[in-house]
């Protein structure tokens, strides 16, 4: 069986970004895999270590800029990478469109990836590509059971939800999942025998969706930073007159 | 602009974020029409009469839709979507596992979480939790969007509708999910994002004991409880408290927290929210920079304290 992680190489998650000229700053920041996909990533091994799946690959799609994500990603245990080369940024339904043919090319049976790229917040390429592949889906997974049919307990607002779905499918992962592990210093050597091919973007012809165009990024409203509070009585009333 | 709402629904109640998103309509058109899917729609469509603006409610009944289940809800909806210029869904975890499903269907990128409407293709979203507000053009045929409950609080205004109900026979299609369960926190308190004041803990609370005291205080007030990923993570408390960039977004009248430093992740969550009050022991704890009202000092003094009055005014 053979799992596709998507990765995406986002700006570090501790990293308090900056806008200049109407743009988010990437020059000179720290970036790293965005955390869902790390967390991806290591459930995919864990099921390969138990022998439910048989081969991993990951995949970005970016500018060469993401090359370090993937090379994480082989190092951490993927068995192949691939990187869909463009310099565009595409919509999610671009980027759905691109993983929905690797996977018919590639014979893939499980795509595991992150509910949420930190990044754009946008928690969609998941059941976009599900709805493409007309496969089951799974959402903000927080525990998973392989089997015949896989049970996945999922993350929603009421509790704790769990479905049965049958593969082919994609599963998208909340943080609770797992704790990924570290890359050691001899898989990260081993890691840079492991194969990476480049697919440039228009060997997929897409039609290219303009339908969402940024016309500016801005700071949000900052908040003033209020009182401190010395004494604790005070501080008792103040409670007291704010939550009555 | 012919906008449609789609209601969201748990045990046979209206979801309050409903009101939300009719209010994002009305911002949209003079009236929207409403969808409700589901296994018992009675006791819904009368709650739903007392909302404004809304012209047609369509509703899918089937004894077969009683989990809302992505795979089953996503082809009903975008077949019905293909009828309408806007189709709209407030921002909740399952609003957000079918929405882009409906998208995928349809072949055309949806647009979540926005915060504000400038005109019928310009809309604004926050990215990066919340640090950057993305302005944006959305011209589609017929334009998915979730909106952010928060930032569109129902005015109470009551032109009550004079809807008219048309129920549409489901072609319901085979699928490969099917429901197991649903372990739900039950709890009498009020629902997270719609309260008025929220009580939240974090690591610093220290254990799931320590937290009922979090707990006693949020009961003698009449509020809602969160929690810190870390607190979750510690199993303190459920999931379904946590407030932040991946839990939920509140924005309460006053949001009280104890022993929460403030990570960006967990600000993403709760920054809007109108009195900020933490309690903190570390006087650099980034939470201050947003509080309205910081202390410094041992959590657990400032509960018992806060116990003590409480109990005896
Ligand atoms: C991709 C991603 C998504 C995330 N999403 C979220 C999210 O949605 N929500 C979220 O909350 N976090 C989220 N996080 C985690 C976030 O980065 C922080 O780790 C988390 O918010 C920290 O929780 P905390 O403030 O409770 O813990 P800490 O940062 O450990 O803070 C504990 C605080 O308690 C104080 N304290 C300890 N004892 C006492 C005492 N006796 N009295 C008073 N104060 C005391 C300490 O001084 C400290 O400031 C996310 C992280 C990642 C990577
Ligand atoms: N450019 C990309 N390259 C690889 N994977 C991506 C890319 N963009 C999004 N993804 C995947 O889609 C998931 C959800 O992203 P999003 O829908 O953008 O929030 C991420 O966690 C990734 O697994």
């Amino acid at each position: 069986m053979h799992v596709l992680v998507p990765v995406k190489h986002v700006i570090d998650y501790n990293v308090q970004i900056q806008i200049k000229s109407g743009q988010v700053v990437h020059d000179q920041v720290k970036h790293s895999i965005n955390p869902f996909d790390e967390i991806a990533l290591e459930e995919a091994i864990r099921l390969k270590e138990k022998s439910f799946i048989s081969k991993i690959t990951a995949i970005s799609i970016g500018p060469e800029d993401v090359k370090p994500t993937l090379r994480h990603a082989l190092a951490l245990g993927a068995d192949q990478a691939l990187h869909i080369h463009t310099d565009e940024t595409l919509s999610t339904l671009n980027r759905a469109e691109v993983l929905q043919a690797i996977v018919s090319k590639e014979n893939i049976d499980l795509v595991l990836m992150g509910k949420q790229a930190i990044d754009d917040d946008a928690n969609q390429t998941g059941q976009i590509l599900a709805a493409l592949l007309q496969w089951p889906q799974a959402t903000f997974a927080s525990e998973i059971k392989p089997g015949d049919t896989w049970e996945v307990t999922r993350e929603v607002d009421g509790g704790l939800q769990t479905i049965a779905i049958t593969l082919p499918a994609v599963i998208t992962v909340d943080l609770r999942l797992n704790e990924p592990r570290f890359a050691s210093l001899p898989n990260i050597m081993k890691a840079k025998s492991k194969p990476c091919q480049t697919i440039p973007i228009n060997e997929f012809n897409l039609t290219e969706d303009q339908a969402i165009e940024i016309l500016e990024v801005t700071e949000p409203p900052k908040r003033q930073a209020g009182t401190m509070v010395k004494e604790i009585d005070d501080l008792i009333k103040i409670i007291q007159e704010h939550c009555a | 602009m012919k906008t449609l709402v789609i209601a969201e629904h748990q045990h046979d109640v209206l979801s309050p974020l409903t009101a939300n998103c009719i209010e994002a309509a009305n911002k949209l058109s003079n009236s929207c029409d409403v969808l409700l899917i589901g296994s018992k729609l009675d006791t819904i469509q009368k709650e739903l009469s007392t909302l404004p603006s809304i012209d047609t409610c369509l509703l899918v009944e089937s004894p077969k839709l009683s989990h809302p289940i992505a795979e089953t809800y996503a082809p009903i909806i975008a077949d019905i979507a293909k009828s309408y210029d806007v189709i709209l869904m407030s921002n909740s975890t399952q609003t957000k596992d079918i929405l882009p499903r409906v998208a995928g269907l349809m072949k055309i990128t949806p647009l979540t979480d926005v915060i504000e409407i400038i005109d019928n293709e310009t809309f604004k979203r926050p990215i990066y939790a919340g640090n950057a507000i993305q302005k944006v053009r959305y011209q589609a045929q017929h334009k998915l969007i979730s909106i952010r409950p928060t930032a569109f609080k129902p005015t109470g205004e009551t032109n009550i509708s004079n809807i008219s109900f048309k129920s549409i026979q489901p072609t319901i299609p085979q699928t490969k999910t099917s429901w197991v369960n649903m372990a739900e926190a039950t709890s009498e308190r009020p629902e997270l994002t719609a309260a008025k004041i929220i009580v939240s803990g974090g690591r610093g609370v220290g254990s799931k004991d320590n937290f009922k005291k979090i707990e006693s205080i949020a009961d003698l007030m009449g509020a809602a409880i969160g929690a810190s990923r870390a607190a979750v993570d510690a199993g303190y408390v459920p999931n379904d408290y946590q407030v932040g960039q991946t839990g939920k977004i509140v924005a309460p009248d006053t949001y009280l927290c104890f022993g929460i430093s403030g990570a960006i992740q967990h600000l993403a969550g709760m920054k809007d929210s109108q009195t900020i009050i933490a309690i903190d022991k570390d006087p650099d704890a980034p939470i201050f920079k947003v509080a309205d009202y910081g202390y410094v000092g041992d959590l657990f003094e400032v509960i018992d304290l806060l116990q003590n009055s409480m109990a005896t005014s």
